[in-house]
């Protein structure tokens, strides 16, 4: 056994412990609390390049360590920690880019008086973001998962003072539940069926050939395979924290949080945990492809939803108004993508999306940060602009970020991540949907993002605030450099020329192609980005915006289709018709259910045990009193107020019972005697 | 150890607490307090020693008391203790003190007040620890009289009525227990429940019952089921609890949802079950049903109220529903059931109940004192950015909220997580309808904490709110660190009922 892997817990742990010490530190400890976050994540970096370092050596191998938690009856639950390439990678991009935000929130977090917190909320999110990917257990995983969930409601409600972070907050926490619920059902259908959840165990884990055969034949109605009801519920956790459609609606919302926040949910935690999930129990959603006559496979469903994802974010980021939701959209939309790749069944496409992308997402928000803290926190793209004199270092970084999304060619690691996912849904032999609605998000793309930057950073200053815009200072700044780096870097790792990262996470050797592999499609895809840059900068680049209140040349020209997009294609409201609206009316009618028809039978008892009371006072006054009435008329007037005073229920029901049960035992012990 | 009784301890050291305390009227109320608590304590204390010398791999019944008491009527003074009394016991030595540290001195009258809280936390022991039905009983009733005393006099505007209602519907249902066990004593001779269950086990009893004939069977089970579900209570017969747990003083309501429920679901577990496996068998669609309404619309009532108290009391309705669901999942099953379904269900469910105790214990604790800080205000509308002026409070509140919504990490989602595990492996269909109360159950206690805590400042926290003082301090830092201790390492407690669970997965031999 490697020794990297009984360290393997600390990576998590590490992050955990300073989320601990923030926890009991008091608000005029900010730099301790401050110091352990940055200190634990980079404690947690070196042990993941470690990690990743020692599992390059034998790439195809899944080393794990598997422990028991408890006993429960007779079973016992046990947990693991595993490392192969997958997770060693997404180790490092977690804890490199979560470093980076970390020291950029130095500066950002500078003035908040809750400082110390915010970096202890930060810590439990990247710990439990770590332990996500370091568990050898789906039930430790689930454990992490939520946790994920807690550290973002603390963060996206950090600002808790303000009604709508509050709100955004619960939101997020509600709708990635809703998601879980169904991974919760998945998880319990697989340890009922399997009798455990630990991935890799010798050949006894999920992820193995024994489980895998049993899972994969056919066997629920319609000839469906377990594995494909039990890899949809899990399906259902993932589009829940990945923002996959219909359950995305929380994501742009969350940018109530403070943006560095922003940032490690869409680049390196949350969002990434959803496509990483599937991504890491891939054999299971592949289990049911060897059936053919089945009407549906786990994958399939993937793809579409991704694809719908895909195209639905990149439209609605059109036409957004604020610098942080047009981000928020682009990243339902990439993560779209990244689904709609493992859909399609390459998962390796997927990941090395989610790795180019948390590094230029990353990089995005910061930069956006670096904006919005410049210009007194005004966030509305209108009131912005000629922000690119003032603050030349964030511009060129955003640029940099921008291209990178887009996928400008050759040059940004967006553009390579893309290609694998368009080469991949190219091949796809069950529908070409997919692929139809990936390139139409590529010309979106490339043309919302122009549209930010020309908003944001051409023109001139249209508001007060960003006047006076000036460059944020270098612990902001230099963040933005080392990511801009990685978002240029990154691509070459994963080149058709030479799939590193791919044979890596495979662990086989990738054939090597001509760089300009699938090049009909290549090319198509490099004249739709230039379509998409091309049209932005037509319309929003050749003549700023002068007049903050002047509206789009979009709304302008097609005002009802705009106001859709900017309403979000009106799905909140369309929730809150439905969904709301069931809700509401389950728990009016069980409240109505208790006041009305149990709480009624219980006092139709009462008046039944009042009736038989009085009805038995009644025949005591009249019949055996009747005798001594001359001599105890006083004693009954007395009695009489008495039992006035009486409600007459406990009387009556408990003298009914009393009397029933003397009956009763007489008749039992006769029926028992005899 | 058995020759010091260890058990009988157990009941008697609260009642004589309560006994000296009657003797000295003179005593100044802290004084009171503070003797009260150490007699209080005694419960934890013995339970520790009695979880110190506890045979670990054993199943069955350990410190067994037996002495003859009514020979002519083979009555004993059985007692005995096992992983779940013991789970119990532990469970009221943990609350109990915590209760009375909530209790308010300042109250009326505050000798009289422990006096009655320490004769309901020993009649509370006893039955846990009692085995045969004629002191067991007592128990059951004697528990009442006292929790009506402390309902109707320390309690809100209601109380009164609440406290009335409580006590004839539970009467009410323990009517019908006591003709189920008379009717039991006349088939079979015996009030003892080791014996009853042996007689359950082998079939015996059914047969026995069968003999008076008519539709005596159903009408015993019928009784007894009626006593017990009344007292979880399982749904539709909880509306007794709303209006009592609301009303009573903080410290009463934490016993009540803590300790006192707790003693239906151990009726369940300690009689129904064993004593009826085939009656329950039959019977078990509707109560499957009747606890899927616990579940479900037991959280969604939860949503619809704005009395923060009646909130928390009625998800207490839904979380022991789970177990009554978990049981009910085992002996609905037919024929041999996978024994790693079954003994996660029941443990699970004996989990749930410890969990429980503590979670909605500190939850009532903590609306308790928003109480006592706003004069009395408890609705949801009443307060706003409490987090802002008192951010311990908010923490430790956070815990037991977290706790009772079931985040991985705190106790609540082990037991819940093993509930779901097991009752999937016997009837998916209820753990899938299931999920929609751990859904709703989310939703209205993060409205709960939206609307008290965040925001800005508002309503009664816009004052001089202060944060806990160093007593509320003791009594809610020790339940979140077992949260939290608990939620990580379930371990330290499973191992108590694990035997016990065991055996009970051996011997399910279903119709």
């Amino acid at each position: 056994m490697k020794p990297i892997l009984s360290l393997l817990w600390l990576i998590p742990a590490l992050p955990l412990a300073a989320a601990a010490l923030g926890a009991v530190t008091p608000r005029s400890g900010r730099r301790r609390a401050a110091a352990a976050a940055i200190a634990a994540m980079a404690g947690s970096l070196i042990l993941s390049v470690l990690a990743l370092r020692a599992a390059l050596l034998n790439p195809s191998a899944h080393l794990y360590l598997n422990f028991d938690w408890f006993t429960l009856g007779s079973a016992t639950v046990r947990l693991g920690w595993l490392l192969d390439p997958v997770n060693g990678l997404m180790c490092v991009m977690v804890s490199l880019v979560g470093l980076l935000i970390f020291i950029f929130s130095l500066g950002y977090m500078d003035k908040d008086e809750n400082f110390a917190r915010f970096f202890c909320f930060l810590s439990l999110f990247a710990a439990a973001m770590l332990g996500v990917v370091v568990s050898n257990s789906l039930l430790l995983l689930f454990v992490s998962w939520e946790l994920v969930g807690l550290a973002s409601y603390l963060l996206i409600g950090f600002w808790f003072q303000r009604p709508a972070a509050a709100a955004a907050a619960k939101k997020a926490f509600i709708t990635t539940r809703i998601g879980d619920l169904g991974f919760l059902l998945g998880l319990i259908w697989l340890y009922d069926s399997t009798g455990t959840l630990l991935l890799y165990d010798g050949g006894g884990g999920v992820l193995e050939t024994h489980a895998l055969g049993l899972l994969g034949a056919g066997g629920l109605p319609f000839g469906l395979a377990a594995s494909t009801a039990i890899a949809l519920l899990i399906f259902c956790g993932a589009a829940g924290k990945s923002g996959q459609f219909p359950l995305h609606v929380w994501l742009p919302d969350a940018m109530e949080g403070p943006t560095p926040v922003s940032a490690l949910i869409h680049a390196a935690t949350m969002v990434a945990a959803g496509v990483f999930l599937v991504a890491r129990v891939f054999p299971l959603f592949e289990a049911d492809q060897a059936l053919r006559s089945v009407p549906l496979h786990a994958l399939t469903v993937v793809a579409f939803i991704g694809a719908i994802t895909a195209l639905l974010g990149a439209l609605i980021a059109v036409a957004q108004e604020d610098l942080k939701r047009v981000l928020a959209f682009s990243t339902v939309s990439q993560l779209g993508y990244m689904m709609l790749a493992l859909g399609v069944g390459s998962w390796t496409a997927a990941l090395f999306h989610l790795l180019t992308h948390a590094f230029f997402k990353a990089l995005l928000f910061l930069a956006a940060g670096s904006v919005i803290h410049a210009a007194h926190h005004e966030q509305d793209i209108r009131r912005l602009g000629g922000l690119r004199g003032p603050m030349r270092l964030t511009f060129a970084t955003f640029a940099v970020g921008m291209m990178a999304l887009a996928g400008v060619p050759f040059v940004f690691s967006g553009f390579w991540s893309k290609e694998a996912i368009l080469h991949a849904a190219s091949q796809w032999d069950v529908s070409s949907v997919p692929l139809v609605a990936a390139l139409a998000g590529v010309v979106l793309t490339a043309f919302y993002m122009t549209r930010l930057v020309c908003e944001v950073f051409l023109g001139h200053a249209r508001s007060e605030e960003s006047s006076h815009a000036h460059e944020s200072p270098p612990v902001m700044t230099v963040p933005l450099v080392v990511l801009a780096f990685g978002a240029v870097a990154l691509g070459f790792l994963g080149t058709p020329a030479w799939p590193w990262i791919q044979s890596r996470m495979t662990g086989q050797p990738v054939a090597a192609h001509s760089i300009l592999e699938g090049g009909g499609l290549m090319a198509l895809s490099i004249v739709l980005v230039a379509l998409g840059i091309g049209a932005g900068a037509a319309l929003y680049g050749l003549r700023p915006r002068t007049d903050s209140a002047a509206p789009d040349p979009l709304a302008a020209s097609m005002p009802r289709v705009f106001a859709f997009l900017a309403n979000r294609m009106k799905l909140d409201e369309l929730y809150a018709a439905t969904l709301g609206r069931l809700n509401s009316f389950l728990a009016a009618l069980s409240d109505v259910l208790d006041r009305r028809l149990w709480d009624g039978a219980v006092r139709l008892l009462a008046r039944l045990g009042q009736l038989t009371g009085s009805l038995d006072r009644e025949a005591d006054i009249r019949g055996l009193n009747a005798g001594f009435d001359a001599v105890s008329s006083g004693v009954r007037r007395a009695g009489r107020a008495y039992s006035g005073a009486q409600t007459g229920a406990a009387q009556g029901y408990l003298r009914a019972l009393a009397l029933a049960f003397v009956v009763l035992a007489l008749i039992a012990m006769w029926g028992g005697g005899r | 150890m058995s020759s010091l009784a260890l058990l009988s301890l157990v009941i008697l050291v609260p009642w004589a607490g309560a006994a000296l305390l009657a003797c000295l009227p003179r005593l100044a109320p802290r004084a009171q307090k503070a003797l009260a608590l150490l007699f209080s304590l005694s419960t934890l204390v013995l339970s520790l020693v009695a979880m110190s010398s506890f045979e670990r791999a054993a199943g069955g019944y350990q410190f067994v008391e037996t002495h003859a008491w009514i020979p002519s009527l083979n009555i004993h003074y059985h007692l005995g203790l096992d992983g779940m009394s013991l789970l119990l016991v532990l469970l009221t030595g943990l609350l109990s003190p915590a209760c009375l540290l909530a209790a308010r001195t300042k109250a009326e009258n505050p000798r009289l007040f422990f006096v009655l809280f320490l004769l309901l936390q020993g009649a509370a022991l006893g039955v846990f620890l009692a085995l045969d039905f004629f002191h067991w009983f007592i128990f059951w009733e004697l528990s009442l009289v006292p929790a009506y005393f402390l309902i109707k006099l320390w309690g809100g505007p209601g109380a009164a009525r609440a406290a009335y209602q409580f006590v004839i519907y539970t009467i009410g249902g323990s009517a019908f227990l006591l003709l189920g066990f008379v009717a039991l004593y006349a088939a079979t001779g015996t009030f003892d429940f080791v014996e009853l269950a042996a007689m359950g086990a082998d079939g015996s009893l059914a047969s026995k019952l069968a003999a008076l004939g008519g539709y005596w069977p159903q009408a015993v089970f019928l009784g007894v089921f009626l006593g017990f579900a009344v007292k979880v209570p399982v749904y539709p017969f909880h509306t007794w609890l709303p209006s009592a747990y609301a009303e009573a003083p903080t410290g009463v309501s934490m016993f009540l949802t803590g300790v006192m429920s707790k003693m239906g679901v151990y009726g369940f577990l300690r009689l129904l079950w064993p004593l009826f496996p085939t009656a329950l068998h039959d019977a078990a669609l509707p109560i499957i049903w009747l606890a899927l309404a616990g579940i479900v619309l037991g959280a969604y009532a939860a949503m619809r109220q704005t009395d923060l108290k009646r909130m928390v009391a009625y998800s207490s309705v839904n979380h022991v529903s789970y177990c009554i669901l978990a049981l009910i999942a085992v002996s609905a099953a037919t024929g041999r059931p996978a024994d790693a379904a079954s003994s996660a269900a029941l443990g699970g469910a004996l989990l749930q109940m410890f969990n429980h105790g503590l979670s909605a214990g500190a939850l009532f604790f903590c609306v308790g004192i928003l109480e006592s800080r706003s004069g009395g205000l408890r609705g949801l509308d009443d307060f706003g950015g409490v987090r802002t002026a008192a951010p311990v409070f908010a923490g430790l509140c956070g815990f037991a909220l977290f706790s009772s919504l079931g985040l991985p990490g705190l106790n609540g989602f082990v037991g819940e997580f093993m509930i779901f595990r097991g009752v999937w492996g016997l009837a998916p269909w209820a753990a899938a309808v299931a999920c929609l109360g751990l859904f709703a159950t989310a939703l209205f206690l993060l409205t709960f904490w939206q609307r008290v805590f965040h925001g800005p400042r508002a309503g009664a926290a816009l004052g001089a709110f202060k944060d806990l003082s160093a007593r509320e301090i003791a009594v809610l830092a020790p339940m979140a660190a077992l949260m939290l201790v608990l939620g990580l390492f379930p371990g330290l407690i499973t191992w108590i009922f694990n035997p016990l669970v065991r055996s009970w997965a051996d011997h399910l031999t279903l119709p």
